[in-house]
């Protein structure tokens, strides 16, 4: 992590893979030209007004001769030359640059489906056969120096996937699959955000996107395959009627009763660092917060508070901690 | 079988003499408008309606600018909560609407109307009717929209409001009720202007006015007019379709029923980029027209200037797409778009050098005016370069969406919006009220306006660069966002009071400002070669023109002759004005001019109450409103056996 | 020093002249406006079904059987209208009250018809966005054409009273343009409805 992108998580005037990389000398060059391009026109302009003769302060207009005079046009002319040099390099660049990155990896290393919902994200890793396919929320794990195809699907209204060290936006739009990708130099956590307006909580649809090496990564996937292992605890047992009970009418876990796919899948909760599309770190007082008051947290989301007594509570959460 | 002398057209001479006294007295009496409440409602006056437009939109400006206030307040510092995430969409929607819709583009079309005329030196515009029309539907049509908002159903969903979002499955408030139907409301009211702008351009301009002698404002609201006349029914449509999609259950928009959700990104952005420049176009104009006054010559390159106003516009129909260069298109028509969208800073380039070459080859003056003008160029280079920037696919691919956009947006509507319409008021206010503004008062303005408007907006560039996404209710901490955010928030709040002093000067200066006569900049065109304010008719005698600056021939030595402004065709059996060919503005027909008409607020009346019909699906409501509009329709149209000409109704 | 110059124009005409009259520019600027409406309503139809999958004609040969001849129809109209404004030119009124009233009648003839033809069709507004566009591009047209008739009915209750001649008939050649616009605007419909899936498109 350089210094932008750990003070400005979100910046994109600096990259940490490739797709994002050949983008950024070409912001810093339009950047500096459009900087010249002001400080000239604002000295020139300066110098011009500067040029107003004391002795017609405050008289009469009138009093003030007209004239014309001076190569005016040669200024034009000059000024659309001299613009037409740095403008031609941004449109050839441009094109370039548009070549290099637009088209999808010819052999990903991995392909995604990510669906863009109001307001969290939902990640499908698809393996080669259907048990080997599994659902995620918010967090992508990516091997580092892998490209990444991510086909990207609208789940209701539009979204835009946009993770700023790695990738520039690509909206997920109901009806059509778009595609984006990714690469990751170095290991690190990548923070994405959506943005395209999508409504109350288009504020709090963040995720994450997190480069391990492949040992890590393949460790990771590994552990994401798993159902979920049967409570041991008498508080996680209980714990474990209300989330099939309750939770289970939204969310699933694999490997219990609740089955329910309209938000993020709960089967490995625990390995993921943040909860709610990235509003809260994942801890347990984070946790009791949010299920009993998600409408205080993410005013208008779509998970209703639960008023669950304190005993109940805690037996969810004892439920919740196993789901590694 | 009829009369054989009616087949021929009545033909006269027009008579040509000087202005008299009596003369004055019969055109006064022709031309007045009725006093009083009558008066109020039936007046065709392009002057008095060119006044209503200042104000609402005016009016509609400090709506929206205590809206965007309220918004600075939320964003001031990370995770505060005075407005809700319901309220904060409803406040940034409502705050681009009014200012794009109801700010931006009638407050144009007031100093157009206000001025055309008399830039023509003509009587009023073709159609002062239906300016009448025009001008109640834009009012009717806020009302409307405002209504919703007041009412806690104000848009939600941006200004430029996307489906699948804006549909009832996920809105299912009236919200984007009042919002579909009130723009379809208002676009009537564009439409119509802008086909009064072409024609009035057109046909009414006085005898010798060619059509490389008009200022460029008119250049520039006349291209802006043909754009809306072509595109304005996109996002109307754009509109009738979203509403019919809420409320009939068809498929325009709905993937589910095999809808396409970026045809309305492409109906819309049909219609919204060319609209940009339709509300940037005649306040380049502005500047063009009165920045060479207060230089003491003439705009460097009049016809490159006129020229790249209608290249601006050719080519802004070719960019739409760049608004949606993340929405999964192809990559050659991506290409397409993005070379356009590069090449069409050549045509503002030619406006930024003709401006600033006009000042280092004049004798600049300083006054409140001119700093507004001047400094305009510096504003448009910065909204200019940032568009730039977005024009290439890649790195919109990063900045779109993002705060840097935010900024480039306001760069472009209050740095070529504002500013020259602010200038504008300071340069004319003395031709339209008899009185000058306060010039001290008004240097306050300007540099509380420039200095807030950079504080807040030049540091939301880097807010962009440094990830911020737009229209978020709140951010965290950890972004890194607060200390910009809240420079910007203090800024937006000095501008604000710079707006304020504005307000404050309009108000003392009306009341006790220096008498303006009738050129108090010595500037060179029509306008201010009659009394301010002018007289109800304009011109007593209907001038010939001979240059581009028919008051500053003699003094730059002109080669064609000079203009006769003294001496000129009378034209006081009626109502009435002279129509001119459109290149070459020779007489060409007697216009004979309407009276005042019940007629356009009668159908202003008759559409309100079929549009809250059509909203509270009363049908019953919708056809009375229809019928009365019809009828109104019917009596503005009827017919006339024989000429208008009359003795003057009350001498 | 330069002469001064002075418009002394002759004989001008007062008022409009036949269709020479800033009206007429008037309604044919709306025109213009509205003929952009009707292009964008074809276009959200070519676009949309370009970009849907096979099988999106719900109609994949639309029987031109009503179709057709009912579009003919209104072209006929169209002559109609121009008849009469050349009967009014001529000083023929009862030819001009002729030709209103037969374009009149053409124009009920065809909205029936076209009620007909709505009524015809297996599917309804909702069904999918095929639907919806057949059914609202028509349905704006039908709309153009009952403000047509209202239009035609004005003008022909106005001849009948005398109010045009072959100098003073701005209203009428103004109205005779928007007629023959909804009418071409008719051809447009029929072409992209009716014609281009048997071409082959959005099949």
């Amino acid at each position: 992590m350089n210094y932008w992108s750990s003070t400005w998580p979100l910046s994109y005037l600096s990259s940490a893979g490739m797709r994002a990389a050949k983008v950024v000398p070409l912001t810093w060059y339009m950047l500096t030209v459009s900087i010249i391009v002001c400080v000239v026109i604002g000295v020139l302009l300066w110098v011009a007004v500067r040029r107003a003769r004391p002795q017609d302060r405050g008289v009469e207009m009138s009093a003030v001769p007209v004239e014309r005079g001076g190569n005016g046009i040669r200024w034009i002319s000059l000024g659309l030359l001299v613009s037409a040099v740095p403008l031609a390099i941004a449109l050839v660049w441009t094109m370039l640059t548009l070549a290099a990155v637009a088209g999808p990896p010819a052999q990903p290393g991995l392909v995604l489906d990510v669906t863009g919902r109001q307001w969290w994200w939902e990640i499908q890793y698809n393996g080669s056969s259907p048990t080997d396919t599994f659902e995620t929320a918010n967090e992508i794990h990516i091997p580092v120096g892998v490209p990444v195809l991510v086909r990207l699907h609208g789940g209701d209204v539009i979204h835009s996937f946009w993770v700023p060290q790695l990738t520039g936006k690509t909206d997920t739009i109901p009806g059509q699959v778009n595609l984006s990708w990714i690469e990751a130099d170095k290991s690190g956590r990548y923070l994405g955000q959506c943005t395209e307006f999508c409504g109350y909580q288009h504020a709090h649809m963040q995720f994450e996107v997190v480069a391990e090496p492949r040992a890590e990564f393949d460790q990771w996937m590994a552990g994401q395959r798993q159902s979920a292992a049967a409570p041991t605890t008498p508080e996680a047992t209980r714990g474990l009627g209300l989330v099939e009970y309750r939770c289970g009418l939204c969310h699933r876990v694999l490997g219990t009763e609740a089955g329910a796919i309209s938000a993020p899948d709960l089967t490995h909760l625990m390995s993921r660092r943040e909860i709610a599309a990235g509003t809260l770190l994942n801890n347990p007082g984070n946790l009791v917060g949010w299920i009993q008051n998600p409408q205080n947290i993410k005013p208008g989301n779509l998970m209703p508070n639960q008023a669950l007594s304190a005993k109940q509570l805690s037996d969810v959460l004892a439920y919740l901690e196993t789901l590694k | 079988m009829m009369q054989p002398e009616s087949m021929r057209p009545e033909l006269r001479t027009p008579a040509v003499d000087v202005d008299s006294v009596e003369h004055e007295a019969r055109l006064g009496s022709l031309w007045e408008t009725t006093p009083g409440i009558q008066g109020f409602f039936t007046t065709v006056d392009h002057k008095e309606i060119g006044i209503r437009y200042i104000v609402t939109a005016f009016a509609f400006l400090a709506l929206g600018g205590i809206e965007a206030l309220v918004i600075r307040l939320q964003l001031a510092g990370p995770n505060l909560t005075l407005l809700t995430p319901a309220e904060y969409n409803q406040f940034f929607s409502t705050h681009g609407m009014t200012m794009i819709f109801l700010y931006a583009s009638p407050i144009l079309s007031g100093f157009s109307n206000y001025l055309w005329p008399l830039l023509f030196g003509s009587r009023d515009m073709a159609f002062p009717r239906l300016n009448a029309l025009s001008y109640w539907i834009y009012l009717a049509s806020g009302l409307f929209l405002y209504a919703g908002f007041l009412t806690g159903n104000g848009p939600n969903d941006g200004w430029f409001n996307y489906v699948p979002y804006a549909s009832r499955d996920f809105n299912p408030g009236m919200n984007e009720d009042f919002y579909s139907l009130g723009m379809v409301f208002l676009g009537i009211s564009t439409t119509v202007g802008a086909a009064n702008f072409i024609v009035t351009a057109f046909r009414t301009r006085a005898p010798g006015m060619s059509i490389n002698r008009m200022p460029i404002m008119v250049w520039g609201t006349l291209t802006a007019s043909v754009a809306n006349l072509l595109v304005v029914p996109a996002v109307s449509l754009a509109f009738f379709l979203l509403w019919m999609d809420r409320q009939f259950g068809t498929h325009f928009f709905d993937p589910a029923g095999g809808g396409q959700p970026l045809l309305w990104q492409h109906l819309f952005w049909i219609f919204g980029h060319p609209w940009v420049y339709a509300i940037v176009l005649p306040a380049m104009g502005m500047v063009s027209d009165g920045l060479p006054v207060f230089c003491r010559r003439p705009l460097v390159g009049y016809s490159l200037v006129a020229l790249s106003t209608v290249a601006t516009m050719v080519l802004g129909f070719g960019v739409w797409v760049h608004h949606m260069f993340a929405t999964g298109l192809p990559g050659l028509g991506l290409s397409f778009f993005s070379g356009a969208s590069i090449i069409i800073t050549l045509p503002s380039a030619v406006a930024v050098f003709a401006w600033l070459a006009t000042i280092w080859f004049g004798r600049p003056v300083i006054t409140t005016a001119f700093l507004y003008f001047s400094s305009m160029i510096l504003l448009f280079v910065i909204g200019g370069v940032s568009g730039f920037m977005t024009a290439s696919v890649p790195v919109d691919w990063q900045l779109t969406d993002t705060y840097f956009v935010v900024a480039h947006i306001h760069y472009v509507l209050i740095g070529i919006n504002v500013f020259p319409v602010v200038g504008a008021v300071y340069f004319w206010f003395p031709k339209m009220t008899g009185r000058m503004l306060d010039e001290n008062l008004g240097r306050w303005n300007f540099w509380t306006m420039f200095i807030g408007f950079n504080l807040a907006f030049l540091p939301m560039h880097l807010t962009g660069l440094l990830g911020m996404p737009r229209r978020v209710y709140t951010y965290a901490a950890y972004g890194g966002w607060g200390t910009l955010n809240l420079i910007t928030s203090i800024g937006s709040f000095v501008f604000a009071a710079g707006v304020l002093m504005l307000f404050i000067n309009v108000v003392k200066s009306l009341k006790s400002g220096a008498a303006a006569g009738k050129n108090p900049w010595d500037a060179p065109t029509l306008e201010w070669s009659v009394p301010s304010p002018p007289p109800p008719y304009n011109f007593a005698v209907i001038p010939t023109v001979a240059s581009r600056h028919p008051l500053w021939e003699g003094r730059l030595g002109t080669e064609g002759g000079l203009s006769s402004l003294d001496r000129g065709m009378l034209l006081a059996n009626g109502k009435e004005t002279i129509a001119t060919s459109g290149l070459d503005a020779e007489p060409d027909m007697v216009l004979e001019m309407p009276e005042n008409s019940f007629a356009p607020f009668c159908l202003t009346v008759g559409l309100s109450v079929l549009f809250v019909g059509l909203l509270l699906r009363v049908w019953a409501v919708a056809i009375v409103g229809a019928v009365v509009c019809a009828l109104a329709l019917m009596a503005w149209f009827w017919p006339s056996r024989e000429l208008r000409e009359r003795k003057p109704a009350h001498v | 020093m330069s002469e001064v110059v002075l418009s002394r124009p002759e004989n001008l005409p007062v008022g409009p002249t036949g269709r020479h009259g800033v009206g007429w520019w008037g309604v044919g600027t709306l025109v213009v406006s509205e003929a952009a409406l009707f292009a964008y309503l074809l276009f959200a139809y070519f676009y949309t079904g370009a970009t849907a999958p096979p099988g999106w004609l719900l109609d994949p040969a639309p029987s031109l059987k009503l179709a057709l001849p009912n579009m003919v129809l209104l072209l006929i109209s169209s002559v109609g209208v121009w008849g009469a404004e050349r009967g009014i030119i001529k000083g023929r009124r009862g030819q001009a009250l002729a030709g209103l009233g037969v374009a009149f009648a053409l124009g009920l003839v065809f909205m029936t018809v076209q009620c007909l033809e709505w009524r015809s069709k297996p599917y309804r507004l909702g069904d999918s966005s095929y639907a919806s566009l057949y059914f609202v591009t028509t349905g704006l047209h039908i709309a153009h054409v009952i403000v047509g008739l209202v239009v035609l009915a004005a003008l022909f209750w106005w001849t009948a009273l005398r109010y045009f001649s072959a100098g003073r008939r701005i209203a009428l050649a103004a109205g005779a343009l928007y007629w023959h616009f909804v009418n071409l605007i008719s051809v447009c419909i029929f072409v992209t409805y009716y014609v281009t899936p048997h071409l082959g498109f959005g099949r």
